[in-house]
């Protein structure tokens, strides 16, 4: 592979690249006219545009927000147990549907930023909204482990195999060296780190409030919370994989070395897409250590790091929206499988992913959207792409 | 000072078996298919599984340890008829399926045998020089690490499975039409790695608790030397387990256990970035 100096695009050149872009974006836009980065959610890189696909959304948003009233408090922190997950896995999503990339340690991600969160809760306190800060930090933590990690990852232009298996080396490192702090010299100030029993104690989100402040404890604020970060992490996810950047990612996706002709630095692209992924990663850790008070060395093992794997996989991990319906879907099963054992539930999590990846490649809900409504949107995706292509050549 | 050397190439020989071991399966078919096997700890556990169960029924421990390792061949090459040759022209779908492969073992393992089981003891005994004292089996483990990769240059560069292999390797589709039997060749290459790694727990097994999970403490090591070594057993995996074993064993020295794993894994990072193809892949910079 050539490492060559690479010199600067030319004026020319950079109005070429924009192309790609406009030329695909007057065909969204006459499907859903709406203004400036508005336009972007709709495109070719996500499934479902148009009147109906956006009815859908609205309807199943509205069912989530009055869901609360309808349900006991056990089952609306639960079900903000599942939507905390689904940040690593819309970051899974881009690593790997979108920028081909298969990385098989976002786990590790989601406990550095776990534990930094518990360390850094448990010694700032809950006061004047600082559980915020904390999820700030914790977060930033996990950007800059990927930034470092994936500079020498993306900038070495290792393979997609290696990728995964150093990915998931370091957060199986990483699992033992938290197993072992067991003792009392491992604090980082008044915070345990208990070793394999896991870290516990830490105060939750809680938001400064007039008259007391409002401990987010696993109910009803917390899901609000947990719902309205997610729908906006999905739509801003929707707008970027919309934008240049999308169209560039998959792109490389496709065909790196044509990305890399075309003049587009795969390296830099890569590593922002790494970077953003393991964010969400660690906003998921942050969530979950929050919302359990509690976090585990076992949280970043074999069989956790394992887990977003499924849920991106058998959902359809080329389409964020089907990345966020199937993980959820695959969530509230193996929670109903795990009242049997959890041993059971893992078997059969292995069994789903054996057979996504022998059966339906692209994943079960872009299979089941394409034989319920016989309209290929994969397809027709595909070959708009592929007609921007044709409108390019001379 | 000859005490401490000596303490200190104990060390290194011990470091360097156990990542030629636990590497060598993986190693075999990433470089004959470009698969890395995730299920490869689910492997050294069958074999270690086995071992001990036809030990403890009375077969010699050699015996008891080949046995193992054919049980995890066998079932490397099951895995491969059912699963991975339909996945020949999916590189990284097949890694996924390993992995769900391993999800399935262990927990089945888990479901069936319970989360542990008795093991046997080391057997041989210690000897001791100055104030230090080793194990014997240890030092049985180098030399079988050392002859197990004469072992594997004779296999690969004398008989006809081989010759073959290598064809099948360099060029699969002119070794099929000069009428190599490539798919077999790709499941009994399958199948070594598995009964490779096998071997690694039938070894392993007398010197720790056997658990499902007990996969998990050789796979990070194997990962590191094949990631470090690249493609080929021979000009990769030996000096990388070489190289990563001296680190290991300077680390494990000065801190402990746990920063030997932490150096490997800095180690690898660092490589990674200067020499993406790994050592063969410098090697072999200008064959290629």
């Amino acid at each position: 592979m050539n490492r060559g100096p690479r010199r600067a695009p030319s004026a020319q050149e950079r109005s070429a690249r924009q192309s790609p872009g406009d030329n695909l974006r007057p065909q969204a836009v006459r499907l859903a006219p709406l203004p400036g980065i508005l336009g972007r959610l709709n495109g070719p890189q996500t499934m479902g545009r148009g009147r109906a696909f956006w009815s859908g959304f609205a309807l199943l948003l509205a069912l989530a927000i009055v869901y609360p009233l309808f349900v006991d408090g056990w089952t609306v922190g639960n079900t903000a147990y599942f939507f905390t997950w689904t940040f690593m896995a819309m970051g899974l999503c881009l690593i790997w549907g979108y920028g081909g990339a298969l990385s098989f340690g976002q786990t590790a991600f989601f406990g550095l930023s776990g534990y930094s969160y518990g360390v850094l809760a448990i010694n700032l306190g809950s006061a004047y909204g600082l559980t915020f800060a904390a999820l700030a930090i914790a977060v930033l933590a996990s950007l800059l482990l990927a930034a470092v990690l994936g500079y020498f990852l993306f900038y070495g232009r290792i393979s997609g195999v290696f990728l995964g298996i150093v990915t998931l080396s370091v957060t199986l490192v990483f699992e033992t060296f938290m197993a072992q702090t067991a003792g009392p010299e491992w604090a980082i100030g008044a915070a345990r780190l208990n070793g394999f029993n896991g870290m516990t104690g830490m105060p939750p989100l809680t938001l400064p409030w007039p008259g007391g402040d409002l401990a987010l404890f696993p109910g009803i604020p917390l899901y609000y919370l947990l719902l309205a970060t997610m729908v906006l992490c999905y739509l801003a996810l929707r707008v970027l994989v919309n934008s240049r950047f999308g169209n560039v990612l998959v792109a490389i996706r496709e065909n790196p070395q044509r990305a890399e002709m075309l003049g587009y630095d795969v390296r830099r692209y890569q590593l922002g897409t790494f970077v953003i992924g393991s964010g969400l990663a660690g906003l998921s850790g942050v969530f979950y250590t929050a919302w359990g008070q509690y976090i585990t060395p076992s949280s970043m093992g074999l069989t956790a790091a394992a887990l977003p794997i499924v849920w991106v996989a058998v959902g359809g991990r080329r389409d964020l929206t089907a990345t966020l319906l199937g993980t959820l879907i695959v969530l509230s099963a193996f929670q109903s499988l795990t009242v049997y054992g959890s041993q059971y539930a893992l078997v059969v999590m292995g069994l789903l992913l054996l057979f996504t990846v022998l059966l339906a490649p692209e994943g079960f809900i872009p299979a089941v959207v394409r034989a319920v409504t016989r309209l290929p949107w994969i397809d027709r995706a595909q070959s708009s792409r592929s007609q921007a292509e044709r409108e390019r050549r001379p | 000072m000859l005490q401490e050397i000596f303490a200190f190439l104990y060390q290194f020989g011990d470091a360097f078996a156990f990542l030629v071991l636990s590497a060598a399966g993986l190693a075999i078919i990433f470089g004959m298919m470009g698969i890395i096997n995730l299920a490869h700890g689910e492997f050294i556990m069958c074999g270690a599984y086995v071992t001990v169960t036809t030990a403890r029924l009375g077969l010699p421990l050699p015996l008891a340890i080949l046995c193992g390792a054919l049980a995890a061949g066998l079932a490397g090459i099951l895995v491969e008829r059912l699963i991975i040759h339909r996945l020949y022209h999916r590189p990284l779908d097949s890694i996924v399926a390993t992995w769900g492969i391993s999800l399935i073992v262990t927990q089945t393992v888990l479901i069936l045998l319970g989360s542990t089981m008795p093991g046997i003891g080391t057997p041989l005994g210690s000897f001791s020089i100055g104030a230090f004292s080793y194990s014997e089996y240890r030092l049985v483990l180098m030399a079988v690490a050392v002859l197990l990769l004469i072992a594997l240059y004779l296999l690969f560069n004398t008989t006809r499975f081989g010759l073959l292999s290598r064809a099948t390797i360099q060029k699969p589709q002119m070794a099929q039409a000069l009428g190599v039997k490539t798919s077999r060749v790709y499941s009994l290459t399958f199948g070594l790695g598995a009964a490779l790694a096998g071997l690694a727990g039938g070894l392993y097994a007398p010197t720790m608790t056997l658990v499902p999970t007990m996969g998990v403490t050789f796979i990070v090591e194997s990962f590191v030397t094949v990631v470090v070594g690249g493609a080929d057993v021979f000009l990769g995996t030996a000096p990388a387990a070489a190289v990563l074993a001296l680190i290991k064993a300077v680390m494990t020295g000065w801190q402990g256990q746990l920063f030997g794993q932490i150096g490997l894994l800095v180690t690898v990072i660092v490589v990674i970035r200067i020499l993406p193809r790994g050592i063969s892949g410098w090697f072999l910079k200008e064959r290629t």
